[in-house]
């Protein structure tokens, strides 16, 4: 019964095949980064891959630091926790909390962030300084999510600005993604839908150079 | 896609509960709530309203059984203290209906106390505990666990912890269940627990021993797997064994590898991963329970490793990064992270009355010196942090009450409690009785934000009636006032809390302002 090896043969054999996403989704309790997770969770499943989605509920949501783990691919996933060093991309949509999960990042791993802080402690440091702390990271895209989000109307969808300027890094297709967002907007009806796509397609243009 | 307590809710419907009862605790609110949201509950008419604590929801849930119906109670593991001696003496009544006490334990303390590790009191009432690895295992558990427990006429444990309970996965649904008929007990003595009944139905318990013990090495849960490498055997409880999992996938690994996920230890399997490799490594999301039997105590055997010796963490939560470690792989972290990265402990939300409470408060212990607020578990408890600074104690649900009056009764003076409504209810009546058949003086302030805000805003069960029942205990109605704890009215309820100081006897100020979060929602 080696089933633990056979499995790992498998893997090898198969390992060019490997699609895989392994994210992290940081930010601040009550700002919906689950939204977030949902629409690449909802795109990752109308692509049959195999998901886990790790959240934080809790003490931590009353304006605390709090981060999902999501983790795509079209193998079997077994730990809901992303192993150190292993994360693929951290989406933010708060700029320190971009910075909080750095040592799950992967070498070539890249760092997604929004620019507009939420200051709800008294030590918040200098903006600029976290700015160019996240500009020192080899992988980085640095977007002002809020600012695009109220040019389309309201800074709610600033997390679908930052999702879209994410989304080159994660391996599922645009028009996945788009559809995933369909349907996880569609019962707030079609005007709410377009205006979150409208914000995605603006972060995607936003990182149309980088890859 | 489910999270795990998800998945306990709608495997415990495809199982024909009848009914489903708890109090809400992180993490294992959600099991409930999924309930209380499903169609399928409406339709079938199955049983799930939030209970005043986990005893009356354990003791509900048993009686539920005793009919003949399957019931589950769920709750933190905190919440198994307080029920312990309705759960404790479950295990010697047996039960009728099918019955799972599920219990989601909090290792790393993300929103508890303690991390205490519930297989110790499943191993204390000496019932099977079911330990799941991952989502879908713990569906298939539920149907399993209540076949289990009506097969031997016990309740049965299902514990997971944090990690598990709050991660989604798919999950494969099985079958859907009938809701059982109502059929009385056979033995109109086996709930009686007089001491010749009780001597009988432990013995009764002792018996099934061997029986369940041989239902865990025969079980398709738990499962040892060969290896080539027998320098090292590594036995997985629950979710260690799906961290274990994904360090084999990532690593060549050629170990013998024994997973547990269903309890009592299965003994045959682990003589034989024992006989076979030179030392084993223990892994577990929780205390080293496990670890602890095998390495035995004149014993002391040393061939045993886990959190005992440092292979791993001796305390928090498990994670794949301590699996891989302890089995030798090197771990490869990404940066850390710069100094510019702060803390950023969870606070209270802008505009929530505790703030204009506890600023109030604040003018107080400005005057009569720190040190005298005792204090409860809630949103309220975030009043220990500054700017307040506000609160001395948060022990367990209702001891704030219990504390002050202790204090009280040795002198101290002013000696002010803090507690929520849902805590008040919870456990803090039963403490205000003492106080007030005592006389003991103490000034207890009842955060009422007319809801159980901490846990995501569930009903709190004596919304609109907190006056009356603190009457009822005996409060004197001129000692029982009610603030508006808005900016506005600052001044004067500063003075009122003097007054109420000045009183030597018991005094109630309620301090009443909606949850704005429940507010916002009610809006949405
Ligand atoms: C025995 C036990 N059960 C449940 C919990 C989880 N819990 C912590 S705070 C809380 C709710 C408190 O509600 P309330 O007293 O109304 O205060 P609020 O959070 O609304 O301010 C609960 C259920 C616990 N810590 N201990």
């Amino acid at each position: 019964m080696y089933t633990g090896h056979e499995e790992k043969k498998k893997v090898d054999k198969n390992k060019y095949l490997l699609m895989k996403t392994d994210i992290i989704i940081a930010g601040v309790g009550g700002q919906g980064i689950l939204s977030i997770a949902a629409c690449i969770g909802m795109a990752a499943l109308e692509n049959s891959m195999h998901i886990k989605q790790s959240e934080v509920h809790g003490m931590s949501q009353r304006g605390g630091a709090v981060q999902s783990h999501l983790r795509i691919s079209d193998r079997e996933i077994f730990s809901d926790l992303i192993p150190l060093g292993k994360a693929d991309l951290i989406i933010s949509v708060e700029p320190m909390e971009s910075l909080r999960y750095l040592p799950w990042i992967a070498k070539d791993g890249w760092v997604v962030s929004n620019t507009t802080p939420v200051k709800n402690i008294k030590d918040y440091p200098d903006t600029e300084e976290i700015i160019k702390s996240i500009k020192l990271l080899e992988n980085h895209v640095i977007v002002d999510a809020d600012k695009i989000a109220r040019e389309i109307g309201s800074p709610i969808y600033s997390n679908m600005v930052v999702l879209g300027a994410a989304a080159r890094f994660i391996n599922l297709k645009h028009e996945n993604i788009e559809s995933g967002i369909r349907a996880i907007f569609a019962r707030k009806g079609s005007e709410i839908t377009a205006r979150n796509l409208e914000a995605f397609n603006a972060g995607w243009q936003l990182s149309a150079n980088i890859k | 896609m489910l999270l795990g307590d998800e998945a306990v809710a709608q495997a415990a419907l495809d199982a024909g509960i009848s009914g489903i009862y708890a109090y809400p605790g992180t993490p294992s609110t959600e099991i409930m709530e999924y309930v209380q949201r499903s169609r399928k509950a409406a339709d079938e008419n199955v049983f799930c309203q939030w209970s005043a604590n986990e005893k009356t929801a354990m003791e509900a849930a048993l009686g539920m059984s005793y009919t003949g119906k399957r019931s589950m109670v769920c709750m933190k593991h905190v919440g198994l203290n307080v029920a312990a001696d309705a759960f404790m003496n479950s295990a010697i009544t047996g039960i009728n209906g099918g019955f799972i006490v599920t219990v989601a334990d909090d290792p790393s303390m993300h929103s508890s106390q303690n991390e205490q590790d519930s297989r110790f009191y499943g191993k204390f009432a000496m019932i099977p505990i079911l330990e799941p690895s991952n989502q879908q295992e713990i569906y298939d558990m539920v149907f399993y666990g209540f076949e289990l427990s009506e097969r031997y006429k016990v309740p049965v444990m299902m514990r997971f912890t944090t990690r598990l309970a709050h991660s989604r996965s798919a999950v494969k649904r099985g079958g859907s269940l009938k809701q059982k008929k109502l059929a009385l007990p056979s033995d109109p003595k086996q709930f009686i627990l007089l001491p010749a009944i009780a001597r009988q139905r432990y013995k009764n318990l002792l018996s099934l021993q061997a029986s369940l013990e041989k239902e865990s090495e025969n079980s398709r849960f738990n499962k040892l797997f060969d290896g080539p490498d027998k320098s090292t055997g590594f036995i997985a409880c629950g979710l260690a064994y799906n961290y274990l999992r994904e360090v084999v996938s990532e690593n060549s690994l050629d170990n013998p590898i024994l997973k547990i996920t269903h309890y009592p230890l299965p003994l045959a399997m682990i003589k034989k991963i024992s006989s076979e490799c030179d030392r084993l490594i223990i892994l577990e999301d929780g205390y080293p329970l496990v670890e602890e039997m095998l390495r035995g105590y004149p014993e002391n055997d040393k061939r045993i490793m886990g959190r005992l010796d440092g292979t791993l963490p001796r305390d928090g939560e498990l994670n794949p990064d301590h699996v891989a470690g302890a089995a030798g792989f090197d771990v490869k972290q990404g940066p850390v992270p710069p100094p510019v990265v702060k803390n950023r402990p969870p606070s209270l939300c802008k505009g929530c009355g505790h703030i204009d409470m506890f600023n109030a408060l604040k003018e107080i212990i400005d005057e009569y010196g720190p040190g005298r607020v005792f204090s409860d578990i809630g949103c309220y408890t975030l009043g220990a942090l500054p700017p307040f600074n506000a609160i001395n104690s948060c022990v367990d649900m209702g001891a704030s009450v219990t504390m002050a009056k202790g204090a009280a009764d040795a002198g101290l003076h002013p000696s002010i409690c803090v507690i929520g409504d849902s805590t008040f209810t919870h456990s803090g009546m039963t403490g205000l009785l003492d106080a007030v058949n005592d006389q003991s003086s103490v000034t207890i302030i009842i955060a009422d934000n007319v809801t159980t805000g901490m846990t995501g805003g569930q009903k709190s069960s004596a919304a609109g009636r907190i006056e009356n029942i603190c009457n009822g205990i005996g409060v004197k109605s001129s000692h029982i006032r009610v603030i508006n704890p808005l900016k506005k009215y600052h001044n004067e309820n500063v003075a009122l809390i003097k007054e109420e100081i000045d009183y030597r006897g018991v005094s109630v100020i309620i301090a009443r302002r909606e949850c704005i979060q429940a507010m916002k929602k009610k809006r949405k």
